[in-house]
């Protein structure tokens, strides 16, 4: 059946805190198309890359759709009886301490809210801790030491009306896509409107930037403890303003006491940058994980809100500091109190009437009265057997935690480890005891908040597959099963809606900031159609902006700027470890890639895991572009493919943290990271490893692609999905006896025809297997990076190839090369060659002509950067 | 007045050295041409096409009586030449002496007849000529040929008589067909084709007598293990000798074929020799490429002017319809020689290549050609391949645009 007869859903996407609306329509094989919503305040219908193939990532191909107790299949009442029981059983001999959620900034806000509940009111723990702490706990713990509360001030609409825009330790154009088009769109309309990048590497997002300071990794508090000290001097500071702020006096004087020259930036750029700040009356100033993921993380995001303290530039349209999150509810798990030092709706665990309230409010028969876990303690208490019951949801911490190697062993010895997914196949659930089929987007109902405080529906389209069932359901039922059957008798989501605006009124009623208690008696049907709004909405507070008017959420109501000072990284670079080892995402993938690893047009963009070096380090190192890389740190060891370029500083490392277990089993570089938090947000210092480098000395570099999964086992392989089938990078330190052996296993093609071509010598043979007349898999050897067309030979299997060992296009055939634009699937030569043929001279006449850049724009930076390339030809542009 | 040119033998080589010639300069001699065979000449290498019945003798034939005559060439065709006086400088043929200011001798070569019991009875031919062609063209259906030699004159033999419904034996000596151009592998794939066209192939076969049917004409062959393989005709493909008997009575340099220099002069200087009688070099010659170049050459040294033969590489192509192959060079295995190797079972595609340092020497494809020549012109030029050796067997359509650049080319990366 077409689904285009019927009406759209909205929904929002599945991915990052921007929280982009979409319309939804079934396209009848079991599939949806998917637009952005014209309507959606966030993106006012733009998509990303992402958003725009969330299509591509449906299908039950790898769906967990039946629950498994011990690897087999299993009722959902026997395994959600198991459940209960050990955690009841846990409870009972080692107390409520001993068991532990581990939740996601993916779940919706009714999942997250009955999850912290069954946690802090029933079990009695506060061992919940979330995905989110990886990611903004750091802004959590700032915005509270500063307004008293976990409220971001302002909008989205603020970077429209802003003159100038400063991005901190936020790759903008690939994170948030969609605001960082906003940006580029407002800098369009008013070309004065000016743009600053503070980021130790030069990303896509300087593409559209007046100016960019590569400073020092981690000197993000001496450049602003400078900038408070400049507009201090230059007497910018708002006097008027003061009276609702305090530490004024203090925090300048531990302003000044810090050196910006630590940044490592001149003197002329650094003082460039003060007098844009201080002259420009509108400044919003974008943060996100380069500021957060640090061991000084909390004092970083200080330092910021300091200086919109002190001009009094906060609340107000067009100023005040954004924090983006990296997760589509990550704010919605803050708001529940999703986090172990929380307790529920922005109510205090440490405040013993807050904590009565809630009790009371719950009628439950215990609550939590002292913070819990946070993620690295609660998985060193997992490794420590301290915890002896896990419940990990929809996240995948054996891959993404620091000393991920550590943390999947002790979940690997884990008495019981309970994980609800989509699929089974993530490192984590591999590790489970029990597995729980649960809904996916696109079936799921509830709520999300983005990172402007927007709360908007998420609407199924599709039905649940198998015995696929909502988390709050799956939560309940547990609930109801560990004796608390009234309390956890959710028929709804509505319902859980309900009484979490409810719950929110309470709070509303302590003075919270966070109060939707507005929509507490929302009907089903209020709340099927309900539109995406702002929070507060209780009595007469509707959305707006926070703190333009003074009111500050503290003891005293006043603001309070906070004294910091720059702090080294934990882990100090030495002649061992010689390198900075910074992490973080690429434009096409999302976390541990579940879902957009299953895109063939996502994963072409960077089909593997690699490591930006820059090219003297790489000469000094004899490391080769293309070649692979031994990573080493004090934790952990990934092989990673080198991609040489001068984006990255010398001395410094980039490698991207999506590659797991089940794509890149080397390159899990969560791995390498220590496990050292910020000391007040417990957020762990992604960013800070260091590492040592060698060339991979690999005996042999291999390609393949298959029609079917492969079962790779060398050194290092990273599989993605092609258009057809799989494509598959390896390398190994020893050499199959026999190529053609190993190429049936590694494909399961005992019996298929086969054509080869070797070159013993050399040590290259290419391998093919056909069967009536279409190809089935092709691999790829040679002694060196394997020289293949990746982009042609990927479109082949299930065709018919005759030539596809020859791994390139035939000359008739242009190879349009890797994928540019993920949207219209244009490559690289394709772009290069209109720029060269048809004279196309800018990133519009581009658009116009090949389609590329001209959808959801993520792409647009590199299609100015081969503008670039191609006005200034290079050896490499000839390639 | 024109000098007089005397040639012996209307070969390929022959017609075309006149052709050369007289294109050059028609003036410059006057030539007569002696032929033993009663016509002017044919493309031998074309006998096989006839002997299958894609093409016919009239296809053939390149320079014919008229060609010569048109071109003032005295023709003195079915008369064989008995003597020649190099003192005097006169040739005497059955019907009568000339003399000559220089002279060619172009006598070809003979076949090999191994002289095994029997090899005299009626029904045992050599392949060379038309006549043995038409002997077994006109053997047909219903009746049956043993071929000794699993070489390319023998195959090509057998293929055209098996494509006339004759049944065909083909015993070789060694142990895979056409082994001085083919290696193992391509020649079991020959092997196997000839089979699917009906062919009975037996390598490693010594042949050990020739049967008699008691009539003077051949039954059967045996081979040394017994086994008898019935037959109507025995057609011996064994190889050639240089026909160098003319040449040795008068008294020039022999070896295994008749002495030249690099401008195709014997070890007299008026005359001349070219074609499968000469040894150049210590080697001798049995394909068209190089009887062509001293064509060339020999009709420059006629006009005085400066050419010199080289040996260069030969291709070889096998003509039968369905058995694709090309062999080009040297592929002995040997110290420093690396090899390249294609291998198609189920297209029955096959093809390897020989290197020795950077460039190609040799070639071998079976059901795959298309590339031979290009591969040929490699070998010859002696050109250094390494930039292209990752794609080089892959044949011309996939060079160019040299290697891959890191990005995308040898990683799964875009940069």
């Amino acid at each position: 059946m077409d689904g285009s007869g019927l009406p759209e859903i909205r929904s929002t996407c599945a991915y990052c805190g921007v929280g982009c609306g979409v319309l939804l329509r079934p396209d009848g094989a079991g599939g949806l198309d998917v637009r952005g919503d014209p309507a959606h305040p966030a993106n006012k219908g733009r998509l990303c890359s992402k958003g725009s193939q969330l299509g591509e990532t449906l299908g039950l191909e790898g769906r967990l759709l039946k629950p498994r107790v011990n690897g087999l299949d299993s009722e959902w009442d026997a395994a959600l009886d198991l459940v209960a029981l050990r955690f009841r059983e846990t409870i009972a001999e080692h107390g409520p301490d001993s068991v532990a959620f581990y939740v996601s900034g993916q779940m919706l806000t009714e999942d997250y809210y009955v999850a912290n509940k069954l946690m802090k009111g029933f079990i009695g723990s506060a061992n919940i801790d979330t995905n989110s702490r990886l990611c903004m706990a750091s802004t959590v713990a700032g915005h509270k030491r500063a307004f008293g509360t976990d409220t971001v001030p302002g909008t989205y609409d603020d970077l429209e009306e802003a003159d100038l825009v400063v991005l901190v330790g936020s790759n903008l154009a690939w994170c948030h896509p969609v605001l960082y088009q906003r940006v580029v769109a407002a800098k369009k309309a008013r070309p004065q409107m000016k743009v600053v990048v503070v980021d130790p590497r030069r990303t896509a997002t300087c593409d559209n930037a007046d100016l960019h300071l590569p400073l020092k990794p981690g000197t993000d508090v001496a450049l602003f403890n400078g900038l408070l000290t400049e507009i201090a001097a230059q007497g910018a500071v708002d006097e008027g303003f003061m009276a609702h702020v305090e530490g004024f006096v203090a925090t300048l004087e531990s302003a000044s006491d810090d050196d910006p020259a630590r940044t490592g930036l001149d003197a002329a750029t650094l003082q460039q940058f003060y007098d844009l700040f201080v002259r420009t009356e509108k400044v919003v100033t974008v943060f996100s994980q380069g500021v957060n993921q640090s061991s000084s993380g909390t004092d970083k995001v200080n330092s910021i809100l300091n200086c919109h303290l002190a001009t009094g530039r906060i609340g107000k349209p067009g100023m005040g500091p954004l924090s983006v999150t990296g997760q589509p509810n990550a704010m919605g798990g803050r708001e529940v109190g999703g986090l172990a030092n929380m307790l529920a709706c922005h109510l205090d665990i440490e405040n013993i009437s807050h904590r009565s309230a809630v009790r009371e409010f719950w009628s439950a028969p215990v609550i939590a009265d002292k913070p819990g876990l946070k993620a690295v303690d609660l998985f060193q208490a997992v490794g420590e057997a301290r915890i002896k019951a896990l419940w990990v949801i929809h996240t995948n911490p054996a891959v993404t935690m620091p000393d991920a190697d550590r943390v999947r062993d002790a979940i690997k010895d884990c008495p019981f480890v309970v994980v609800s997914d989509i699929t089974a196949a993530t490192d984590t659930a591999r590790l489970a005891h029990v597995l729980l089929p649960a809904t996916s987007w696109g079936e799921k109902e509830g709520t999300v908040t983005n990172s402007d405080r927007t709360i908007s529906r998420q609407r199924g389209a599709l039905p649940a597959p198998g015995e696929a069932r909502p988390d709050w359901e799956i939560l309940s039922e547990v609930g109801k099963r560990m004796g608390w059957p009234s309390e956890f008798d959710y028929a709804s989501p509505a319902e859980i809606f309900r009484e979490h605006a409810a719950l929110s009124g309470v709070a509303g009623g302590f003075g919270k900031d966070f109060d939707i208690s507005g929509h507490a008696d929302l009907t089903d049907g209020d709340y099927a159609a309900l539109a995406p709004f702002r929070w507060p909405y209780a009595g007469t507070r509707r959305g707006g902006r926070f703190f333009g008017d003074g009111a500050f959420y503290t003891e005293s109501g006043r603001a309070r700027m906070v004294p910091v000072k720059w702090k080294d990284f934990a882990q100090k670079t030495a002649p061992r470890f010689p390198f900075r080892f910074n992490t973080g995402r690429i434009r096409d993938q999302w976390h541990t890639m579940t879902r957009t690893a299953r895109s063939p047009r996502l994963s072409a963009h960077l089909a593997e895991p690699f490591l930006e070096i820059h090219p003297e380090d790489a000469a000094e190192l004899a490391i080769s572009p293309a070649s692979l890389v031994r990573v080493t740190s004090t934790h952990g060891t990934a092989l990673l493919r080198a991609l040489v370029t001068d984006k990255v500083q010398k001395g410094e490392v980039f490698a991207p943290m999506h590659w797991t277990g089940e794509t890149a089993p080397a390159a899990r570089v969560d791995a390498l990271v220590p496990p050292v938090t910020d000391p007040i947000s417990g957020q762990p210092e992604s960013k800070g490893a260091v590492v040592a480098l060698a060339p991979f000395a690999a005996r042999w570099y291999g390609f393949a692609v298959s029609c079917t999964e492969m079962a790779p086992e060398s050194d290092y392989w990273a599989v993605a999905r092609a258009e057809s089938g799989w494509r598959l990078e390896m390398a190994g330190s020893e050499a199959p006896a026999d190529w053609e052996t190993e190429a049936r296993r590694l494909f399961r093609l005992p019996r298929a025809e086969v054509q080869v071509v070797s070159d013993p010598r050399r040590g290259s043979v290419r391998i093919a297997f056909h069967a009536e007349g279409r190809l089935l898999a092709a691999l790829f050897v040679s002694p060196e990076p394997v020289g293949v067309m990746r982009s042609h030979v990927a479109t082949l299997p299930g065709a018919e190839a005759p030539h596809v060992l020859t791994g390139r296009a035939p000359a008739d055939q242009p190879d349009p090369g890797p994928v540019v634009c993920a949207c219209f699937n244009v490559g690289v030569n394709t772009i290069l060659d209109g720029i060269e043929t048809q004279g196309l001279m800018s990133v519009d006449a581009i658009g116009a002509a090949l389609q590329a850049g001209s959808n959801c724009g993520s792409c647009r930076p590199e299609l100015a950067a081969l503008l670039a390339r191609a006005k200034t030809p290079t050896p490499e542009a000839a390639e | 007045m024109a000098k007089k040119l005397i040639v012996i033998g209307a070969g390929m080589a022959s017609g075309r050295m006149l052709e050369h010639l007289i294109d050059a300069n028609p003036d410059a001699y006057d030539i007569t041409l002696f032929n033993a065979e009663p016509r002017g000449n044919y493309n031998r290498l074309m006998l096989s096409p006839v002997l299958s019945g894609e093409k016919t003798y009239e296809d053939i034939v390149t320079h014919d009586a008229a060609w010569y005559e048109e071109r003032g060439v005295t023709c003195r065709f079915g008369e064989k030449v008995v003597a020649i006086d190099t003192a005097a400088k006169l040739v005497t043929g059955e019907k009568g002496t000339l003399p000559y200011d220089k002279l060619v001798i172009a006598t070809g070569s003979n076949p090999f007849i191994i002289p095994l019991p029997g090899h005299d009875l009626e029904g045992v031919i050599p392949y060379r000529d038309l006549e043995d062609t038409e002997a077994m063209m006109a053997l047909g259906a219903d009746k049956r040929a043993v071929v000794i030699g699993g070489g390319l004159l023998g195959l090509e033999a057998a293929a055209g008589m098996a494509a006339r419904g004759t049944e065909v034996d083909v015993v070789h000596i060694m142990g895979h067909l056409m082994e001085r151009q083919l290696d193992e592998a391509a020649g079991y794939l020959l092997r196997r084709s000839l089979t699917e066209k009906g062919i009975r192939v037996h390598c490693k076969a010594n042949s050990k007598q020739i049967l008699s049917d008691g009539n003077g004409h051949v039954r059967a062959l045996q081979l040394d293990d017994g086994t008898e393989l019935p037959c109507d005709l025995l057609v011996m493909a064994v190889g050639i000798r240089p026909s160098t008997a003319l040449g040795k009575e008068a008294g020039l340099e022999v070896n295994r074929g008749i002495v030249v220099d690099d401008h195709m002069v014997t070890s007299n200087p008026d005359v001349l020799a070219l074609g499968e009688c000469v040894e150049h070099a210590g080697a001798i010659f049995g394909l068209v490429a190089p009887l062509y170049d001293q064509a060339k050459v020999l009709a420059k040294t006629l006009l005085g002017e400066e050419a010199r033969f080289v040996q260069k590489e030969v291709a070889t192509k096998l003509k039968v319809t369905g058995c694709d192959l090309f062999s080009a060079g040297d592929f002995a295995e040997g110290e420093g020689r690396e090899d390249i190797v294609f291998r198609d079972p189920a297209r029955g595609v096959y093809k390897r290549l020989i290197l020795e340092g950077n460039r190609l020497i040799g070639a071998v494809m079976y059901g795959d050609t298309a590339d031979g020549a290009w591969f040929h012109g490699l070998i010859k030029d002696a050109t250094d391949v390494e930039e292209m050796r990752e794609t080089l067997i892959f044949g011309p359509a996939y060079q160019g645009g040299g290697r891959c650049g890191p990005y995308g080319g040898r990683c799964s990366l875009t940069a």
